[in-house]
């Protein structure tokens, strides 16, 4: 009998705690937006955070991977839950703005940010921005054996040493601007090349690049900057053997990626999420991303990186423009077209 | 009338004797089956809708590029292998902890089976964070035999305790060793459980996804988050799950190929006698040291890890997800869920055990298909229905999420409900009735006494598993909720292992309830194996 009573305690427990869950869901007074946000979660949850303090609004932040955000805002069209989608790439805000589904930002928060970081009819502004970079390990190759433009990524003396992160969504504009440069085929050729290079070392995103690379369990890889300053202030600088280093100035390989933030056009909170976008470009914003655990560079509002990073204006990208970019659809397709997805 | 005994029975051979009587179909048992399988079902609805919309050519196209040929060998190599591992290792502990005089079992029997407690991918982080050996192919059979293992040793170890020894007896008697003994009789009596274990371990390892994804390598099922998240492309990403449901059926074939021949069977009533304990001699303190090998590294690397990166690790809290509160949220849905599985598996158990015949079975066995689904296949389906047919109702809500755990874990709970239900035989039913209770009565002082214990076993077991799922959880959960799950996944793959390390913990520390009070059901058995005949 003693069984029977412990099966009714627990049907009492789960009873108790629906009802419980029914009075914790009502939601407090006031305005809120729902923020699709495919950022680092600790930047944004800082930036949330701030912005709650400053007017008010809540914010509630739906965490995902930007691609998976962005198609969602597709699927469930003008009964969009969202009401400001914050990516790390521009391709996914591209994507939406194709569709017709952006709503267009406030002018004078688009004047915050130089224009060639905002998509072009200001559906979307940009936030702050990486560059791409090879990470390597100095206990596994010299930086003198490194290559300095991406084309060599594919040559074959870096057999076996090479990673990178064919899904990942930071990959796809140097897939892009390849094939911008050099054409389709080439990029295609490139891309059969950096397979075989890398063959167990294609890693599902750059932590684990970052990671893999720094255990030594392959000699070099390519990432964006900031996931090495991540590393080291996540693991301590004592902790981190890997180093990092830059493509020759302006090879197809250095490109700049832009992180930026939208409104859509089916929110019923346009004014609220407007509001969102200016503070975010503010200089209050752009102070939080500078010393958030990002390492990203502010792009608007005059504010700057601290050290240890290498200044914005030092560095020396590729000139391959937004809208150049694109959606990222012409690197998937050669992706896919090389099998590495 | 434990649980862990009948999942033994359940995966067993089906016993011809069982269904003495064969009554009229009750219309509201057929009609809550039907319904149950519909839900079941809905997921595969899906996919054929989605990957006809993407045209025969595109997924010819999709599945013969070579890409699919690696992805075949790397699932199918390490489902073998695996599956063959969890089944030695299984199997053998199953065996030293039944019938053995192996010291301190009493302990044992519950460490082996706590690992099972662990979520996948807290154990690929343990071991991932600490060397860089384990990754790829040999990173994944380690990782995922020391996760899953436990769901051969369940089984077996029922199993053995269950099974009449008099056949061993009888073996070493006419002269077989005792080496021969455990080959041709002890090993035939298990094979039922064996199999129903390696079945699940399968099917289980066909849907994994977040152990792959931490230790980089590609199976089917990375590949349909891959295709799914890069380009949302939900047509190819279904076309490449209906492939996994294919190895699926396969599993289940082969399965049912292999359980085909002979059968095991007991004499006399099913009361169950003490069995003679081999004494293991000279190979105790071998046998000892691998017992603490095995929960070392099952147990001991995952928890160890999580403790040291806990300290080591330093980087900044979120300041809005408190640990509490994911523990609350994932506590409430994991245990709303376990309810409602237990109770859809109610009918479909009944009908099976009470009304028998093919087509219950084959109801029954098709379930366990939904264990070769990865979680994100059917949350994305219960999106699908919901933006499509259903005007966005329960759209990123909680009661959406729970159901998706509800239907993942459909098939642990039936094993225990189902085996619960085989414990109230009708005619005890029967005989309250002719005494003069009540239909209610009889429910509640006959059936639920009886079946109570099994169902709430069953609750631990989809328990324990929603408490760890992540992929179903990180599109369907409510925006602004976190859970324990998908909290530790986003310190974890930002490498902030000393924020993911506490979260690790937490999850393992509210997983190990329900296994405890699982070994426990486990280890009062013997005196409970009663049953009419």
């Amino acid at each position: 009998m003693r069984k029977r009573r412990w099966g009714w305690a627990l049907a009492a427990l789960t009873m108790a705690g629906w009802s419980l869950a029914a009075c914790g869901s009502s939601s407090g007074s006031g305005q809120s937006i729902t923020l699709y946000n495919g950022q680092h979660e600790q930047t944004t949850d800082s930036l949330v955070a701030s912005f709650e303090k400053a007017t008010g609004i809540t914010v509630n932040v739906r965490n995902d991977d930007e691609d998976i955000l962005a198609d969602e805002i597709v699927t469930e069209g003008s009964n969009s839950p969202a009401d400001v989608i914050y990516t790390e790439n521009s391709p996914a805000l591209e994507y939406l703005q194709s569709k017709g589904l952006l709503a267009r930002v406030d002018p004078s928060t688009l004047a915050h940010t130089p224009s060639r970081y905002n998509s072009p009819p200001g559906d979307w502004i940009g936030v702050s921005a990486r560059v791409s970079v090879l990470i390597y390990n100095p206990s596994l190759i010299a930086k003198s054996q490194l290559p300095t433009t991406v084309l060599q990524l594919a040559d074959p003396r870096y057999k076996g040493k090479l990673a990178f992160a064919a899904g990942e969504t930071d990959f796809q504009p140097i897939v892009t601007s390849v094939a911008h440069t050099y054409g389709k085929a080439a990029a295609l050729n490139w891309l059969d090349g950096i397979r075989a290079n890398a063959g167990g070392h294609i890693y599902p995103d750059n932590e684990t690049i970052a990671d893999e690379v720094n255990r030594g369990a392959v000699a070099f890889g390519v990432v964006n900057q900031y996931y090495w300053y991540r590393m080291r202030a996540e693991l301590g600088a004592s902790n981190v053997d890997a180093e990092i280093a830059y493509f020759a100035p302006h090879d197809p390989g250095y490109v700049l990626d832009v992180s930026g933030a939208a409104v859509l056009k089916s929110s019923k909170h346009q004014a609220a999420a407007q509001k969102f976008l200016a503070f975010i470009v503010s200089e209050k914003g752009q102070e939080i991303i500078v010393h958030s655990i990002s390492f990203e560079y502010p792009v608007a509002s005059g504010v700057a990186t601290t050290q240890p990073e290498t200044p914005f204006d030092q560095l020396q990208p590729n000139s391959i423009t937004i809208p150049e970019l694109g959606d990222g659809s012409t690197a998937i397709a050669l992706l896919k077209q090389a099998g590495l997805l | 009338m434990t649980t862990i005994q009948e999942l033994a029975r359940v995966v067993e051979v089906p016993t011809k004797a069982a269904p003495a009587r064969r009554r009229a179909r009750p219309w509201p048992l057929l009609v809550g089956s039907g319904v149950v399988a519909a839900v079941l079902l809905a997921p595969l609805v899906f996919l054929l809708i989605e990957a006809n919309g993407a045209g025969a050519s595109t997924i010819a196209h999709l599945i013969w590029r070579s890409l699919t040929r690696s992805l075949l060998w790397n699932t199918v190599r390490l489902t073998v292998v695996v599956t063959f591992l969890c089944a030695v290792i299984g199997t053998l502990t199953a065996w030293c902890v039944e019938r053995t005089n192996l010291p301190g079992r009493h302990v044992w029997a519950v460490l082996v089976v706590v690992p099972f407690a662990i979520p996948d991918f807290v154990v690929s982080f343990g071991w991932a964070s600490l060397s860089t050996w384990v990754q790829g192919f040999r990173g994944a059979v380690l990782v995922m035999t020391l996760a899953v293992y436990p769901l051969v040793y369940l089984p077996v170890a029922a199993s053995l305790r269950s099974a009449d020894p008099g056949q061993e007896e009888v073996a070493r008697s006419l002269g077989l060793g005792p080496l021969r003994t455990f080959l041709r009789v002890t090993l035939g009596q298990a094979r039922g459980a064996i199999l129903g274990g390696c079945v699940l371990v399968a099917l289980v390892l066909l849907a994994e996804y977040g152990a792959f994804e931490i230790l980089g390598y590609q199976t089917f099922t990375t590949e349909i988050f891959t295709e799914f998240q890069v380009s949302f492309n939900v047509p190819t990403a279904s076309a490449l799950s209906l492939v996994l449901v294919l190895l699926g059926i396969v599993v289940l074939g082969i399965d049912a190929a292999a359980r085909g021949k002979g059968r095991v069977a007991r004499t006399g009533p099913q009361v169950q006698r003490v069995t003679q304990r081999q004494h293991l001699g000279r190979a105790k303190l071998p046998v000892l040291i691998g017992f603490a090998a095995l929960v070392g590294l099952a147990l001991g690397v995952p928890i160890a890890s999580s403790v040291y990166w806990m300290f080591e690790g330093g980087a900044r809290a979120l300041s809005g997800v408190s640990i509490l509160d994911a523990g609350w949220h994932t506590a409430f849905y994991s245990g709303a869920a376990a309810a409602i599985a237990a109770l859809l598996a109610l009918p479909v158990a009944l009908l099976a055990v009470r009304h028998g015949g093919h087509g219950g079975r084959l109801l029954e066995r098709s379930t366990f298909l939904v264990l070769a689904m990865p979680g994100l296949v059917i949350a994305l389906a219960l999106s699908y229905f919901s933006n499509h047919y259903a005007n966005d109702f329960g759209y990123q809500s909680a009661p959406l999420l729970i159901l998706a755990y509800a239907i993942l874990f459909f098939p642990l709970a039936l094993v225990g409900v189902r085996a619960s239900v085989a414990y109230a035989p009708v005619n005890l039913e029967e005989v309250a009735r002719s005494l003069g209770q009540g239909r209610l009565a009889v429910v509640r002082r006959v059936t639920l006494p009886l079946v109570g214990p099994g169902i709430a076993a069953s609750f631990c077991l989809v328990f324990l598993a929603a408490v760890t799922e992540l992929t179903a959880t990180l599109i369907l959960v409510p925006t602004g909720v976190q859970t324990l799950a998908t909290q530790f996944w986003a310190y974890q793959q930002n490498l902030s292992y000393g924020q993911a390390a506490p979260f690790a913990l937490v999850i393992i520390a509210i997983a190990a309830v329900p296994s405890f009070v699982l070994s426990r059901y486990f280890d009062r058995l013997p005196t409970r194996a009663t049953r009419l005949p």
